[in-house]
């Protein structure tokens, strides 16, 4: 049995919400590219990086990394029962980083440039950012190409009632798609790998100015494994919430296994954290940081709270306590990365709180991913039916 | 030999930790950046300045820049800090009484604000497109509009927050001190140097700024001597007695070294000279990025492994589903 559309009403009092929000980002952001950054935003030279960076970007492309979360346990460790998930995922990972790249273009003030970080005779290979730059660049589309053959499913399923000349074209599409997905499966799996972690290591450069909590020469490792942390989290939140909003049978026996992979790569993250802050001398900053120390202890607390909610076999099948548990592990390592882009780093003399149009943008773009979702799952094959979710499912692995 | 999933795993694993060894190895190579051949530099020394702040006047003439008005009576051009209309500005330091000049209580300094030219600037390891770049020859750091797509990674990268933006533009560029490049060309000196007039900002090649540096601190403080005035070598001196100094010379050592330094009086934290340690934070993003991507092996491996897993993985798959 494949995928099949989710049907149901395009217009709802949760599109309606979205739409809204969605129209207005898009004026705003007109005002932006007309009068510039300073009249929407509050970013200045002590904080020229704002909101939409460490959001949009740098937790919003983590959130976005559902698809190479699942990916690396389907085809890596070849646990074929999860392929279910892979679809849905990618679908949400593809929304997350074209908002992700999206942002970048509203955020960089020559944006008519843009392109020179896909042109070489610009590179400077010693910018991490270059790295990340080119990777999500291609990586974005790498996810619209893992998302095609669910489009062209689609198409072909119109095509053939048709039949001819064009049923002929989507059927080769089709095919060649087919012949040629691993590629981009493993590129799907080798470029997050890469640009994930690179975007720990963009902090580096700031040195002094982000608190020793977050700044270590482990950035990169840290990121990685935040990066699949919130993979798996926004896979389990997302799924649990569909079962719920579109009022479908629960997937919780496959999430329940799934749960395992989320909980150990988020208690290696812990470890490792403290572990190297241990290491590095830097214990005290816990508790002399202020406002920061608290910021270290709910990051730590939530996604701590996360792990041990799941750590029982009851609690870890029932859907409410995989939600639960789902959201406190996002947001404790979102948090980690918005506090280590912003809230830990510090310019004396300088201020910086996101100004209502930049929360408005934010939120926006948040909606299209939201709306882009619904109508998406709505009109294309991308869920399958939780009975054969669950029927594939091992009782144990 | 049939591969089984678990020998190619832990042969992916090996090569992966053989390719790290291999690079951490090598990681240790980036060398300390060191001046360039024909460094140019300034040497400020605050015990001389006075506070005219003909330098900022100066350099806005050189640069095409506009007054800045501060204190709500549009009277004076009195620029807060440095800007994208100020690439220079001075700065005062004052404590208690604020009588006595260069002294840390009771007293008063001030300091000249713009870029420092560092050796290993940050603002050009981190910009991705080369819009700034550091002159091989000379190593003024310069910013060119033309590549730049407004990241300001440089403006959050840069130690001494010197890189400014302009939010308020439509088309909108980033400003920074040059060191008046375009007047060097034309065989002048920077603006500021050849504007002051107690020799306090002085321009010249950064081996004899340096060595100028040296010779200040070895003197007895109330020592007469002389001291030039535009330019280091400049005949144009004048006799004045030699004041107390700070044990350092700042810039020689912070961030690797910057090819604009600084003498005082007063300890430099209190002039808004942050004490940084002596190797760059770009060497080290540097260095491990260098690391992981050296030949782009290590992502090769990586994508060679998988693609090979994903093969393997998917056509299993195919046989369950048959």
């Amino acid at each position: 049995m494949s995928p099949k559309p989710v049907g149901g009403p395009y217009i709802t009092g949760t599109t309606i919400l979205a739409g809204l929000m969605v129209a207005i980002m898009a004026m705003l952001v007109l005002v932006r590219f007309f009068f510039g950054l300073g009249i929407v935003t509050n970013l200045n030279d002590g904080y020229s990086w704002g909101l939409w960076l460490a959001y949009d970007v740098v937790a919003g492309t983590a959130i976005g990394c559902g698809g190479y979360a699942i990916a690396l346990v389907v085809y890596v460790l070849n646990k074929g029962h999860y392929h279910p998930l892979v679809r849905p995922a990618i679908l949400a990972s593809m929304f997350g980083y074209a908002i992700g790249g999206t942002s970048v273009l509203i955020d960089i003030s020559r944006w008519w440039n843009f392109w020179h970080i896909l042109w070489p005779t610009y590179f400077n290979l010693n910018s991490v950012m270059i790295e990340v730059a080119l990777c999500i660049s291609i990586y974005t589309t790498v996810l619209m190409l893992e998302f095609a053959p669910v489009v062209v499913e689609k198409v072909a399923g119109w095509t053939r009632q048709r039949g001819g000349n064009l049923h002929a074209l989507t059927s080769t599409v089709e095919k060649v798609l087919d012949k040629t997905i691993f590629v981009l499966i493993a590129l799907g799996m080798t470029l997050p790998t890469m640009h994930q972690s690179s975007l720990g290591t963009m902090l580096i450069p700031f040195g002094y100015f982000i608190n020793p909590l977050w700044q270590t020469p482990l950035l990169p490792a840290l990121y990685l494994l935040t990066a699949l942390s919130i993979g798996y989290a926004i896979v389990m939140f997302e799924a649990t919430l569909v079962s719920d909003r579109f009022s479908r049978p629960s997937e919780a026996r496959i999430l329940g296994l799934l749960s395992r992979y989320m909980t150990a790569v988020v208690a290696l993250f812990l470890v490792i954290r403290f572990g190297d802050i241990l290491y590095r001398g830097k214990l005290t900053y816990i508790f002399t940081s202020h406002g920061l120390s608290y910021a270290f202890l709910a990051e730590y607390l939530l996604s701590i709270t996360g792990v041990i909610l799941l750590l029982s076999e009851r609690r870890r099948m029932a859907p409410r306590f995989q939600f639960i548990a789902a959201l406190c592990i996002l947001s404790g390592c979102v948090l980690y990365r918005i506090d280590s882009y912003l809230v830990a780093y510090h310019r004396a003399g300088w201020r910086y709180f996101p100004s209502a149009p930049e929360i408005l943008i934010t939120f926006g773009m948040i909606a299209v991913e939201v709306l882009g979702y619904i109508l998406i799952v709505r009109h294309f094959p991308v869920l399958y039916s939780a009975e054969r979710v669950n029927a594939q499912a091992p009782a144990s692995e | 030999m049939s591969l089984t999933r678990r020998t190619f795993l832990r042969g992916t694993a090996v090569a992966g930790a053989a390719c790290a060894v291999a690079g951490l190895a090598e990681a240790e190579e980036r060398k300390e950046k060191t001046l360039p051949p024909k460094a140019v530099g300034l040497l400020f020394d605050s015990t001389l300045c006075v506070g005219c702040k003909a330098c900022v006047s100066a350099c806005r003439e050189a640069n095409n820049l506009h007054p800045e008005f501060n204190n709500g009576n549009n009277l004076w051009d009195a620029p807060l800090d440095l800007s994208a209309n100020s690439l220079t500005v001075i700065k005062a330091y004052s404590e208690g009484s604020a009588k006595n000049k260069d002294q840390e209580e009771d007293g008063f300094a001030f300091v000249k604000k713009s870029c420092l030219h560092c050796v290993d600037p940050s603002c050009v390891s981190v910009c991705p497109v080369s819009a700034m770049t550091k002159d091989p020859v000379t190593g003024i750091v310069s910013y060119n509009p033309n590549n730049c797509i407004g990241c300001r990674y440089c403006v959050a990268a840069c130690p001494f927050g010197v890189p400014r933006f302009e939010y308020n533009k439509t088309i909108a560029r980033l400003r920074k001190c040059e060191m008046c490049k375009q007047r060097q060309v034309a065989g002048k000196i920077p603006a500021c140097a050849e504007v002051c007039p107690t020799g306090a900002t002085l321009f010249g090649s950064e081996s004899a700024l340096r060595a100028e540096a040296e010779r200040r601190h070895k003197l007895t403080v109330g020592e007469r001597t002389f001291f030039p005035r535009k330019t280091v070598d400049s005949t144009d001196t004048y006799e004045k007695r030699a004041p107390r100094y700070n044990a350092q010379t700042y810039g020689l050592k912070e961030v690797g070294g910057t090819q604009v330094c600084y003498l005082a009086g007063v300890p430099f934290a209190k002039l808004g000279l942050p004490s940084l340690p002596e190797k760059s934070f770009v060497s080290t993003s540097e260095r491990i990025q260098h690391t992981l991507y050296k030949g782009m092996m290590a992502p090769a491996l990586l994508f060679g492994s998988l693609l090979f897993a994903v093969r393997r993985n998917a056509k299993a798959d195919e046989k369950e589903d048959e």
